[in-house]
């Protein structure tokens, strides 16, 4: 199992330097390294999405509700920062990871206390927490010169030759990395998703897993939020709208099982790598930005029939004709 | 669905309950009861409410949800879900454009969008059950992909022009107040009720839904039966395209766009099982009636469609929430 998920990863970026190769034939300015620095900073929230949605994945729920979330996130920090200019960068960012985990919270436990399936859950919260964005800001828009400069800036500076976003980036890769691998919580995920009847025998609370999984989701899109509406310099009700699509995609195509508990870290920073080097390209090569929702869909479609033969567990199959049956 | 198969046992009781005390507490029952309550309140907050044409006016925000409601809700009985039915009109509507820049009539026009629904409706199918996909994902990529095709042919420009026959699907009356829609609804209506409630078909519907191998294993084809349950939606939701087309009277390729949840609220309002197994057609019906009375008294009292939304959300958690938990209530007592 090991050797296979060490090929697909090695698969994604084969298909990524390949990828970057057909581009340089037609456009060679592409593969420079300021310009794959500026195309990984632009992937950055995707990466930070990605990772939490793995985590949620990983235990066999799905969260649709995180661009909502990263939106909201993002609309009240934008409102904060215009009523009270001089509050400081780090209190926004610990207040915007309280609302993306409380946002979190509310489908956990949802889904630990109440059982309602998380597909459900997470639809409905989707829309509400959209439609509590146009309820506190109106309907109107918080623009560039309404925020402060350090507001805007934070996400922008640049350390070491990158903007903080990539080292936000980064950092989230390095901790979930850590915390996947070494760590109970980490493994506990793994167990929940691969199989809950025996994580049950060995000790864990299976829903609370899951809820666990909800609030690093929604945490991580509260850290988006931010980050997003900082970098852009504008917030309105449908920032992100449909990017959690995205982010499922990004999780799919990294190998992370949609039937729970395989997946990496590594599988899903590729993944968003693939999609956010298809969306920076498009232009590069002179295809209409209107072709990436479609190419997301066939990206989602071809990776999912790909992992399903991945993971193809022939041993459980008892009648020869039930495999077509089913 | 896969994903979501928490550990759980079925109660089954001793003694089956008397069909009047079973219909006396059914969900439809209850359901009714809202729906005849939301009607007063809505009679009494806008004095705008009771009239005829109004009220047939308020069916158009239901009708066309409806129809794909139908089809989904056996869908969900069987155990699977179509979240690309928004994305189908999307792409079926664009279909229909093209063809009619073609220079064709309407009839042609409304085959193309029925049978592209049709087309999607079985790709979605063959995905799910050749590939034994898991239907949430397969359908979350196919939405993304319909939408993302219309987008490529669209752009940011839209079609119009349609021919002025074709208008009458969506905006036609077949006598009176009654609109062509609302005759749709209710035939379908009766054939789905009819389809699901009185076949062996429905029958199989419910047996894939409670137990997809013990279905095969009584002769099933299991396979087959979600793939016509796919297709049926697809043609529904290509069905629903032609009318919403019509009544727009324009396509863009943003058309519809978060419809699909209004429909899985729809058919989950309506007491379907979100995991498969249960549900009814005239629980959906009413759960159409409840949702378009709501919709259309708020728009009366001037509320904007995203905090609609809003409600909707909330009544798609909530009508799952509150069975659960006031059974948690009662199991602790």
């Amino acid at each position: 199992m090991n050797a296979l998920l060490k090929s697909r990863e090695s698969i994604l970026v084969g298909a990524i330097l390949a990828l970057l190769v057909l581009i340089a034939t037609r456009f060679a300015g592409f593969v420079a390294p300021a310009n794959l620095a500026a195309v990984f900073n632009d992937t950055s929230p995707l990466i930070i999405l990605a990772l939490g949605q793995m985590v949620v994945i990983l235990t066999r729920c799905i969260d649709l509700s995180v661009a909502a979330n990263l939106a909201l996130t993002g609309m009240v920090c934008a409102m904060l920062n215009v009523a009270y200019p001089d509050l400081p960068i780090i209190v926004i960012l610990m207040l915007a990871l309280a609302l993306g985990a409380i946002m979190g919270t509310v489908n956990g436990l949802l889904v630990w206390k109440l059982d309602i399936p998380p597909i459900v859950v997470t639809l409905g919260t989707m829309t509400i927490y959209r439609g509590i964005i146009f309820l506190i800001s109106d309907g109107k828009w918080v623009n560039a010169h309404e925020m402060s400069p350090a507001f805007t800036a934070f996400p922008r500076a640049a350390l070491l030759g990158l903007p903080v976003l990539s080292w936000v980036a980064i950092a989230v890769i390095i901790v979930m990395a850590v915390v996947m691998a070494r760590t109970t919580l980490g493994r506990s995920f793994y167990a929940v998703g691969g199989n809950p009847h025996a994580a049950v025998y060995t000790g864990i609370n299976v829903g609370k897993a899951q809820f666990r999984a909800f609030v690093i989701s929604g945490t991580l899109a509260g850290l988006a939020g931010y980050l997003w509406v900082a970098r852009y310099a504008v917030a309105y009700v449908d920032i992100a709208g449909g990017f959690e699509l995205d982010v499922v995609a990004a999780c799919v195509i990294g190998g992370i099982s949609i039937a729970g508990g395989i997946g990496t870290v590594g599988g899903a920073v590729l993944g968003a790598l693939f999609l956010g080097v298809i969306k920076n390209a498009l232009p590069v090569v002179d295809i209409s930005p209107f072709w990436q929702l479609a190419i997301s869909g066939a990206a989602i479609i071809i990776a999912v029939v790909f992992n399903a033969r991945a993971d193809h567990s022939k041993g459980r199959v008892i009648l020869k004709s039930a495999e077509h049956a089913q | 669905m896969t994903m979501v198969d928490h550990i759980k046992t079925r109660v089954i009781p001793d003694r089956l309950t008397t069909p009047t005390e079973r219909i006396l507490k059914s969900w439809e029952a209850l359901l009714l009861l809202v729906a005849v309550g939301i009607f007063i309140l809505n009679s009494f907050a806008s004095p705008y409410f009771l009239n005829a044409w109004n009220l047939s006016d308020a069916t158009f925000n239901f009708t066309e949800k409806a129809m794909i409601a139908f089809a989904m809700a056996l869908l969900i009985i069987a155990g699977e879900i179509d979240l690309s039915v928004a994305s189908i009109i999307a792409l079926a509507s664009t279909v229909m454009g093209l063809v009619m820049q073609a220079g064709f009539g309407t009839p042609v026009i409304v085959l193309a969008g029925l049978v592209t629904g049709l087309l999607c409706g079985v790709f979605n199918g063959v995905l799910v059950t050749r590939f034994n996909l898991p239907s949430i994902v397969v359908t979350i990529g196919t939405m993304s992909l319909f939408r993302g095709i219309s987008y490529i042919v669209l752009g940011d420009g839209a079609f119009r022009g349609y021919p002025s026959e074709f208008a009458w699907f969506g905006q036609g009356y077949a006598f009176w107040v009654i609109s062509v829609e609302m005759v749709i609804f209710a035939l379908l209506a009766v054939i789905y009720g009819v389809v699901l409630h009185k076949t062996n078909f429905g029958r199989a519907v419910y047996a894939v839904g409670n137990n997809a191998t013990a279905a095969m294993f009584s002769g099933i084809r299991v396979g087959r039966v979600k793939l016509t349950l796919f297709m049926l939606t697809g043609l529904m939701s290509g069905l629903a395209a032609v009318c919403l087309t019509s009544r727009l009277g324009s396509t863009r390729p943003s058309i519809a766009s978060g419809m699909e949840l209004e429909v899985v609220t729809m058919v989950v309002l309506g007491g379907v099982n979100i995991l498969g197994g249960s549900g009814t057609i005239p629980g959906v019906v009413i759960a159409a009636f409840v949702m378009g009375l709501v919709t259309f008294g708020l728009g009366l009292l001037n509320v904007p469609g995203i905090v609609m939304s809003i409600f909707i959300g909330a009544l798609l958690i909530g009508v799952i929430a509150l069975p659960r938990l006031f059974a948690r209530l009662k199991g602790r007592k």
